[in-house]
């Protein structure tokens, strides 16, 4: 970025909540049935239907303002906003305008060099999430319902957000509060998280804000972090030329690394929000907002520390361990079963997360079982196997699913550790190769690794290396007197 | 002209054998197909209704049925019931089915009334007159010259010709009350959230209440019992106690405080009106029950406030009807917008465009604090006046309408002029009250007159217990 100019971001964000029924009537949120499928007259908007709001909605939202440290309003109302779309069956979408649940609020976001800076959230309120269209050749438009009154929360934060990378760290640290909350599984690809990101640019130290554009369809943080320094760099450019900002929401095209402005016909809404007649009030009476705050879960910075601090693992260690919730409780399970609190960090952060990673699979599809891999931590410490055979092992725990003592004696794994057997074969090894011997009598050392090689040849791998080194150093130095 | 009086009557002479539910239902039939021109019915559910009177009299016979047993209802065509049309005399849903039934028609048939068809009305409830209507206008039954009334129109002619014992109707604006004085029935305007809206094809929904008609007090007491209650499926519906109002049906030793305001009987009200109301009250004060005169100082604002809040909801709850989902499809196969404003511009008449465009107009950005905040904060002024006048009276009287029928298309080209016959009405729904519409008397046309009792909100008690009073002793 030019050091001229700062960047002004705020953002939006909306998460799907995991409610098992829709926001205002019984149906499932089920992804993935049969189009059209998960529909009722009251999301199909038939005349004469009503919403009726699901409690736990007002719980989950409820919990997301109490983990970004917001007030939450004991009234808040529902609002329509009123846009024709086909896939927006009533005409209108049932969400919040003036009075949302929770305000004023904030998170800490930590950056790459353990700085800590406070986001601030200006509000979080509830809304429903429309159909889906999709656009056919053969059909035009085709419309699945399913998705239309599945409960969405948004988050708009303060323009508090300073580059992208920020941007990246603030909306990191949100998936990471709404999948501790359990209430949001924070899959972008998928649309669980969206993002919207409103950008301008100042000269630094001056005190207004510039003119803003607004950028949508950013679908994972590698998007969001191009689109956001793709607008700054376009804005200052314009700034620089002596142009100036025009207002406008522009679309990022992923394919061609580029934010396109919106046709303003598309743009110029004016959603004619009202309140919802339909709805009564939300009352978070103080009685609830207790009960719903007892349900809170241990949220990640506490669990981080707690990490540190039980398991005596580096604060890089437990960052990485407790950024998914999933991956912490993984942890936590392998821990229940090992006491190598750091071998496991290790093999978390190594194996586990390579493959989650490469196969872009959730923790709870992970095929190998945490008390396993624990196990496997054991069966090293204790002797069983060696660790080169531990990683041997690995892949076939992936692909069986058996606990790695069954692998270790099925496939007959297990560490000779028995000296005599050992010495046998070394004495076997050091006579068929007597000219080698002798280079290593020479002085080349390093046909010492040689021998120890064709030792693990020969056992299969199976010899245990520290035993190994000890009975060929001395017998070497026999041969040598 | 019925064999019976009232419902308790009708279903002791089913029990005794002395009616036969089968020929009441022929009768009631044969009625409606001699009254045809009136246009009162946009769906007759002839085989149904026979098929549910063979039903219902056995259940009579063996002492199983409901309260409504044998009631025959008709339902304003603006109410679902599942696996029947629900057109809200629109072309655009012309061809809809619905595929539930409304609350409250459903309390009905759990209660074993028989529905014998949906009743024609104003275009969704818009208007005063019944003329805004995809199935032509209804006649007034009295004088087939002049108009029934809206928008419920169609349920008050119903009534009044005896094409069935009762009906229901709705009432965002006066549209149960002001056909029912025009028809010379009774006809109840609930609190707000006294009876669910589930099923009521959408208005304006913080007006909108389902009521009912009746010829005589005793059945639209038993209706208005049987519909209330909260219901899970609205969640505006109220869990206040449903109170016995049948059994209380005398209003001898309670002595209510009647409020005068006079503002309601200002210029603009026909003599003939006045004077039918001012014999009312001389009566009832010569009854013993107190007169009181009060003021309702906002009055003046109703329907300006009226008109900006229920075309703002309205313009909402009419954006589904968009030719995507279901109803009118224009066939002019033509890009989305166009699609849209072609299905709607065919689909909807004039009076429902207008209220769309007024209500897309008060919400729009600029205009947002200036119409619909300001229309709230009269609303609230108005509920005021009334919480106020209910601390010094029971029940305030006032005429329903400023004029009796008037004549087909003698006001369709002023709708100023349409709005104002609402000017007595309007005030319940913005306040959320209860109120009812009794006929009391004939002008020198012989159209019938009505007066209009409100009351607090909850206490359609002592509204029916007056109107009881006014009946049985007054005019006797
Ligand atoms: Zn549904």
């Amino acid at each position: 970025m030019n050091e001229k100019y700062e960047a002004v971001i705020g953002l939006e964000v909306h998460a799907q909540l995991l409610t098992e029924s829709k926001a205002f009537c019984s149906c499932s949120t089920k992804f993935g049935n049969v189009p059209n499928s998960n529909v009722c007259p009251v999301c199909l908007g038939h005349p004469g239907v009503l919403p009726v709001l699901n409690k736990k909605v007002v719980e989950f939202i409820t919990l997301m303002g109490l983990a970004t440290n917001c007030t939450i309003n004991e009234r808040s109302v529902f609002a329509r906003k009123n846009y024709f779309y086909p896939d927006l069956p009533k005409g209108y979408q049932i969400s919040q305008y003036e009075l949302p649940v929770c305000e004023h609020g904030f998170v800490t976001v930590t950056s790459k060099d353990r700085d800590k800076k406070k986001v601030g959230i200006t509000r979080i309120h509830m809304e429903e999430d429309a159909g889906k269209s999709i656009h056919d050749q053969a059909f035009e438009t085709l419309v699945d319902v399913n998705r239309c009154g599945v409960p969405l929360i948004e988050i708009v934060s303060e323009p508090d957000i300073r580059s992208a990378e920020e941007a990246v760290q603030y909306l990191t640290k949100l998936r990471q509060i709404v999948q501790y909350l359990e209430i949001c599984d924070g899959n972008m690809e998928e649309g669980s998280l969206r993002c919207d990101a409103n950008i301008s640019v100042r000269k630094k130290g001056q005190k207004e804000f510039g003119t803003k554009t607004e950028i949508k369809n950013m679908n994972s943080f590698r998007n969001l972090e191009k689109a956001i320094n793709f607008e700054i760099e376009r804005q200052i450019e314009i700034i620089e030329d002596g142009g100036k900002i025009i207002q406008q929401t522009l679309l990022w095209n992923p394919d061609k690394n580029e934010a396109v402005p919106m046709r303003s016909k598309e743009e110029a809404h004016d959603y004619r929000y009202f309140p919802e007649p339909d709805l009564l009030p939300v009352i978070i009476t103080e009685s609830w907002k207790k009960e719903i705050a007892a349900k809170l879960p241990e949220l990640p910075e506490v669990r981080r520390e707690r990490f540190v601090r039980d398991f005596n693992l580096p604060v890089y260690d437990a960052e990485i361990l407790t950024l998914n919730k999933g991956i912490a409780d993984y942890y936590e399970d392998i821990v229940k079963v090992t006491k190598d609190f750091k071998s496991a960090s290790n093999w978390v952060m190594g194996d586990v997360l390579k493959i989650i990673n490469e196969e872009k699979i959730d923790i709870k599809d992970f095929p190998i079982k945490a008390e396993n891999l624990g196990e496997l931590i054991n069966l090293i410490n204790e002797g069983t196997i060696s660790g080169k055979i531990a990683k041997d092992i690995f892949p076939i725990m992936l692909k069986e699913q058996k606990s790695p003592l069954e692998i270790v004696k099925e496939k007959n794994l297990v560490q000779i550790s028995s000296s005599s057997e050992i010495e046998n074969v070394i004495v076997k090894i050091l006579e068929d190769h007597s000219s080698e011997v002798n280079t290593y009598f020479e002085g080349k050392e390093k046909v010492f690794g040689f021998f120890v090689g064709q030792v693990m040849k020969a056992t299969n791998g199976k010899a245990n290396p520290k035993i190994v080194n000890d009975i060929l150093k001395a017998k070497l130095e026999k041969l040598r007197n | 002209m019925l064999p019976y009086s009232d419902q308790k009557e009708k279903l002791n002479k089913i029990k005794s054998g002395k009616l036969s539910l089968k020929e009441n239902i022929e009768s009631f039939l044969q009625r409606i197909e001699e009254n045809k021109k009136l246009n009162a019915f946009n769906f007759v559910l002839d085989n149904e209704a026979k098929a549910d009177a063979e039903r219902i009299e056995q259940k009579i016979k063996a002492g199983k049925a409901g309260r409504l047993a044998g009631m025959v209802i008709a339902v304003k065509d603006v109410l679902s019931i599942k696996d029947k049309p629900t057109t809200c005399s629109s072309d655009i849903l012309r061809s809809f089915t619905s595929v539930y039934t409304a609350t409250a028609v459903q309390k009905l048939i759990d209660e074993d009334a028989i529905i014998i068809g949906k009743t024609n009305c104003d275009e969704f409830a818009m208007g005063s007159s019944n003329e805004n209507s995809a199935f032509g206008p209804v006649l007034n039954p009295i004088d087939n010259e002049r108009v029934p009334g809206g928008s419920s129109g169609g349920s008050a002619a119903a009534v009044a010709a005896k094409l069935c014992d009762a009906a229901l109707g709705s009432d965002t604006g006066g549209s149960i009350r002001q056909p029912a004085s025009f028809c010379g029935v009774y006809g109840l305007k609930p609190t707000y959230g006294r009876i669910s809206r589930y099923g009521l094809t959408a208005f304006a929904s913080s007006f909108d209440t389902v009521g009912a008609f009746a010829n005589n007090v005793y059945d639209l007491s038993i209706l208005t019992e049987v519909m209330s209650g909260k219901d899970e499926k609205d969640s505006t519906s109220s869990d206040n106690k449903i109170p016995e109002i049948t059994n209380n049906l005398t209003a001898d030793d309670r002595k209510f405080r009647i409020g005068i305001a006079k503002e309601y009987f200002g210029k603009g009200l026909s003599s003939e009106i006045r004077e039918e109301n001012k014999k009312l009250i001389k009566k009832l004060a010569d009854s013993g029950f107190e007169i009181i005169d009060i003021t309702l100082p906002h009055s003046e604002y109703t329907i300006a406030a009226y008109y900006i809040l229920t075309t703002a909801e309205a313009s909402s709850n009419l954006a589904r009807y968009d030719g995507v989902k279901y109803g009118h499809r224009t066939k002019e196969k033509a890009p989305l917008t166009e699609m849209y404003k072609a299905s709607r511009s065919e689909g909807f008449g004039s009076e429902v465009k207008r209220r769309i465009m007024l209500g897309t107009y008060v919400l729009s950005h600029g205009y947002y604090d200036a119409y619909y905040i300001k229309a709230q904060k009269v609303r609230r002024l108005i509920k005021n006046d009334f919480d106020e006048a209910f601390n010094k009276v029971d029940i305030i009287l006032t005429p329903t309408t400023p004029t009796t029928a008037f004549k087909l298309g003698e006001k369709s080209s002023d709708p100023l002029e349409m709005y104002l016959n609402d000017i007595f009405t309007t005030s319940a729904n913005l306040a959320g009250i209860p109120g009812i519409s009794i006929p009391i008397g004939k002008d020198s046309n012989g159209l019938p007159i009505g007066t209009q009792l409100l009351a607090k909100q909850f206490d359609e008690l002592s509204l029916l217990q007056l109107s009881y009073f006014i009946e049985q002793k007054i005019f006797t």
